[in-house]
């Protein structure tokens, strides 16, 4: 018996040459040797994959750096909506905050979803060694990456501005998670159930409307009780109002928040996993 | 050779509501061949091989790929079996090929080299510009989807009509790849609606139609149960085609297939051929490209075909 044959070695990948035509010459290129890599690496490259994309979009950068702090910055140095109580600030960064959440986690996640699944990515991936968990979680990671950059950005903007923040790290980080959960389970439900294009004008209708009307740059308090009560229980105006209370109150964990969030959560997530459709 | 089929198919059904996809279909792909499901759009070819893929659960019937129930068994499957999509889909839309090929590599222990890929397929020119996929042609992309079907060095490889929309110097490249494929030792499965594709690639083609089997072959087996040779002429248009049929003997039939285009079914002998080409010159008539032939799949094809339609016809 010998040793089984060497697999073949490439040639030189100088662009210059082009490559022998003479299949024989290379009998074994695609001879078979099957099999998964090791689920971290997958997980991994499936994870940086997604960022690298969404990092050179330039709609979704719009949508998750531009537009948050060109607000955060103009509503800042113009008077445009009476804070009450709060330092303009100390007011605006919390929601921006929460914005940056509600970009990511559910404008950008719905319609780069959608269109994953309308090219057939996620059908081709759905063939490939990448288990379906896999996948997701590799999803969620990317949101938090993302997240992170523009609690950054958001974050250091709002210091050089004098934002004071106070309260406690933990409880902002459980309301950012909370928060995300929410609104993926809704992004994901809107990509898995409308075309794309409709996902993509959906989004950003939803976007807006919560932008105005969610607590994230106006406050609630300057709308009838009868709607402040209905715009308090949607995700953002939950989101915005932890995180306001936390930053600027210093209050603790405010489990009215976390809870209203993680209803949405439970229902969007739900939802997504009974009617999202992989084509 | 492996004495197990790469594919074994028997008895399967899938119904979309209340009408069949596949109604009852049976097939065995041995390892390390190529196997061509020819059949026109809507015979159920996609539907099958999505099947084998895992993406459907059949209604009915086994079907077992590399010995594995691709339904339950899909975690053990997908690493060894490439699959390339109809129309080239399945890509992100911002990624550029190199990425989407690199990407795919790491998602496999010992992936192909995507340069070398990349070389083989002729697909450097694509490499070098920043166009995501999206802003690419149809051709292009199917040529990136079958390399992403190839990256992670598969056993066995289900190709949803690789070369549509290929020009032909692009489906003869892709043709002498998949004869490459063959020859590492890849089981290719394709469909194709494209009857010299069959003819000119498989060493087994199977002919479907409404779900169903009608024919299963090599390209010789099922062109030569036909015992009849055909001899095919042009000339000028409406011959007096019965003079001919008394001319030649009983079994003969003579058909004008086009205007001026005529063909002649019998068992050809040299001098069938002589008492043709005497009435041609007592009609004096120059007989254009005149040829003497087998039945190609493509007449065995379109009859079966023509056969089928008849018989599920309203």
């Amino acid at each position: 018996m010998t040793a089984p044959d060497p697999p073949p070695v490439p040639p030189p990948s100088d662009a210059s040459v082009p490559p022998p035509d003479d299949a024989s010459a290379r009998p074994s290129l695609f001879a078979p040797a099957p099999g998964a890599a090791p689920v971290g690496r997958m997980l991994l490259a499936q994870t940086l994959f997604e960022v690298r994309l969404l990092l050179r979009n330039g709609e979704q950068l719009l949508l998750t750096a531009a537009i948050p702090v060109v607000l955060l910055w103009l509503l800042t140095a113009a008077p445009v909506f009476d804070t009450g109580d709060y330092e303009r600030v100390d007011f605006l960064v919390p929601g921006i905050l929460a914005l940056c959440v509600m970009s990511t986690a559910f404008t950008s996640l719905a319609i780069s979803t959608g269109y994953e699944r309308r090219y057939g990515a996620l059908k081709r991936l759905a063939v490939s060694p990448l288990p379906r968990w896999t996948l997701l979680l590799a999803k969620a990671l990317t949101v938090l990456v993302i997240e992170a950059f523009q609690v950054v950005l958001v974050g250091g903007l709002g210091l050089a501005l004098g934002w004071r923040p106070s309260g406690s790290p933990l409880a902002v980080a459980v309301l950012l998670v909370a928060g995300t959960l929410a609104f993926a389970g809704l992004g994901l439900l809107m990509a898995g159930t409308l075309r794309a294009e409709a996902t993509l004008a959906a989004a950003n209708l939803v976007y807006l409307l919560l932008l105005v009307l969610g607590g994230v740059v106006i406050p609630l308090s300057g709308f009838p009780s009868g709607l402040r009560t209905v715009l308090e229980l949607t995700p953002a105006g939950a989101l915005a109002d932890g995180l306001r209370s936390v930053l600027a109150d210093g209050a603790g964990l405010p489990w009215g928040s976390v809870a209203v969030l993680a209803a949405w959560a439970l229902a969007g997530l739900t939802a997504a996993a009974r009617w999202f459709r992989w084509e | 050779m492996s004495a197990v089929p790469a594919v074994e198919i028997s008895s399967l059904v899938k119904r979309y509501g209340s009408t069949a996809a596949v109604d009852g279909l049976s097939f065995q792909v041995a390892a390390g061949t190529i196997t061509a499901v020819l059949g026109p759009n809507g015979a159920g070819k996609t539907t099958t091989v999505e099947i084998c893929e895992g993406f459907r659960r059949p209604d009915d019937g086994a079907v077992r790929v590399l010995g594995l129930d691709p339904w339950r068994d899909g975690a053990a499957l997908r690493p060894r079996v490439g699959v390339m999509l109809q129309d080239g889909a399945g890509f992100y839309p911002g990624a550029r090929p190199v990425e989407l090929l690199t990407h795919l590599a790491r998602l496999h222990a010992s992936p192909l080299d995507v340069s070398m890929l990349v070389a083989r397929l002729g697909l450097e020119s694509l490499a070098r510009g920043r166009a995501p996929l999206r802003r690419l042609s149809g051709g292009e992309r199917q040529r990136v989807a079958l390399a992403a079907a190839l990256v992670g060095r598969p056993d066995l490889v289900f190709l949803d009509e690789p070369t549509a929309g290929l020009d032909p110097q692009g489906r003869r490249a892709t043709w002498q790849l998949l004869d490459e494929l063959r020859a590492a030792g890849v089981t290719v499965v394709l469909t194709t609606h494209l009857i010299d594709e069959a003819e000119r690639l498989a060493d087994h083609v199977v002919i479907i139609d409404a779900g169903r089997v009608l024919a299963e072959g090599t390209p010789q087996e099922l062109t030569s149960g036909v015992s009849d040779d055909v001899i095919r002429f042009g000339g000028p248009p409406r011959l007096d085609v019965g003079s001919l049929r008394a001319a030649l003997p009983a079994a003969a039939t003579v058909r004008e297939v086009a205007p001026g285009s005529y063909e002649v079914t019998a068992p050809v002998d040299p001098s069938l051929l002589a008492t043709l080409t005497s009435w041609c010159a007592a009609q004096d008539i120059l007989a254009e490209g005149l040829q003497v032939g087998r039945r190609s799949l493509e007449d065995v094809y379109l009859e079966l075909i023509g056969a089928s339609a008849g018989r599920t016809a309203p």
